[in-house]
C-alpha cells in the first residue's frame, strides 16, 4: 500500500504550489512598489508583501529537498527575515518622518498630529526639569 | 518538460521582472528612503532566485548565500538609514 504511492511526485506538487503562491505575493508587491502614491504606503505594501512571499518560497524550497540540514537553514532564514524586515521598515519609516517626507494628502493624520503634539509637550518639560536640577 | 521545471522557470521569470520593476522604482525614487526601501525588496527578490536556482540545479551549497544575504540585506538598510538620520540633524 505505502509502496504504490509516489512521494517525489507529492513532494514537487506541494513545492509548486508554495512557490507559486510566493512568487504571485512578491510580484502584487513589486507592482505595488511600483504604483502607490506615496512612500510610506509603499514601505507598507512591500514590508508585508515581501516577507511573506519569500517565506512561502523558501518553505516550498525545504518541502522539495526533504533534509534536516535543509530545513535547519530555511527556519534559519525564515526567521531572520521575519525578524528584520518589519524593524529595518521601522527604521526607514522614522527616518522619513524626520526627514519630512510629504505625506499623501488623502491621508488621515489627525491622531499623528495629536502624537506630535504630545512628544513635543513631554519633550519640554524633560528639558525643564533638567534646567532646574 | 516536466510540470516541476515549468514552474520552476516561471517563477524565475516573475521575479526578474520584479527586479526591473524595483529597478524602475530605484531609478525614478523621487526621495532617498524610497531608494532604501527598494534596495531591501531588490535583496529579498535576489534571495528567492538563489533558493529557486537551488532548487533548479539540485545544488544544496547554494543556499549558504541565501543566509549571508539575508544578513547583509538587513545591515545595509539599517546602516544606510542610520547614516540618513545623523547627516541631516
Amino acid at each position: 500500500m505505502l509502496e504504490d504511492i509516489n512521494f517525489l511526485l507529492i513532494r514537487e506538487i506541494i513545492s509548486s504550489v508554495l512557490i507559486i503562491i510566493g512568487v504571485m505575493f512578491m510580484l502584487i508587491s513589486t507592482i505595488g512598489l511600483l504604483r502607490f502614491p506615496d512612500f510610506y504606503i509603499r514601505m507598507s505594501a512591500i514590508t508585508k508583501g515581501a516577507t511573506l512571499g519569500l517565506g512561502l518560497i523558501l518553505s516550498g524550497m525545504g518541502i522539495y529537498f526533504n533534509e534536516p540540514d535543509m530545513f535547519l537553514k530555511v527556519v534559519l532564514i525564515i526567521g531572520f527575515t521575519f525578524l528584520t524586515s518589519p524593524v529595518a521598515a521601522h527604521v526607514i519609516g522614522r527616518t522619513a518622518v524626520r526627514n519630512k517626507i510629504p505625506f499623501w494628502d488623502r491621508t488621515n493624520l489627525d491622531e499623528f498630529k495629536e502624537y506630535l503634539h504630545k512628544e513635543h509637550t513631554a519633550h519640554r518639560d524633560h528639558e525643564r526639569d533638567n534646567k532646574q536640577v | 518538460m516536466s510540470f516541476f521545471s515549468f514552474t520552476l522557470i516561471f517563477a524565475m521569470a516573475a521575479l526578474s521582472l520584479c527586479l526591473i520593476m524595483t529597478g524602475i522604482r530605484f531609478a525614478i525614487g523621487p526621495s532617498l528612503p524610497d531608494r532604501i526601501t527598494a534596495f531591501d525588496l531588490f535583496v529579498a527578490n535576489v534571495i528567492g532566485i538563489v533558493a529557486i536556482y537551488t532548487e533548479l540545479t539540485g545544488n544544496e551549497d547554494f543556499i549558504d548565500v541565501a543566509i549571508i544575504l539575508s544578513l547583509f540585506g538587513f545591515l545595509g538598510s539599517i546602516s544606510f538609514a542610520y547614516y540618513l538620520m545623523k547627516s541631516t540633524r
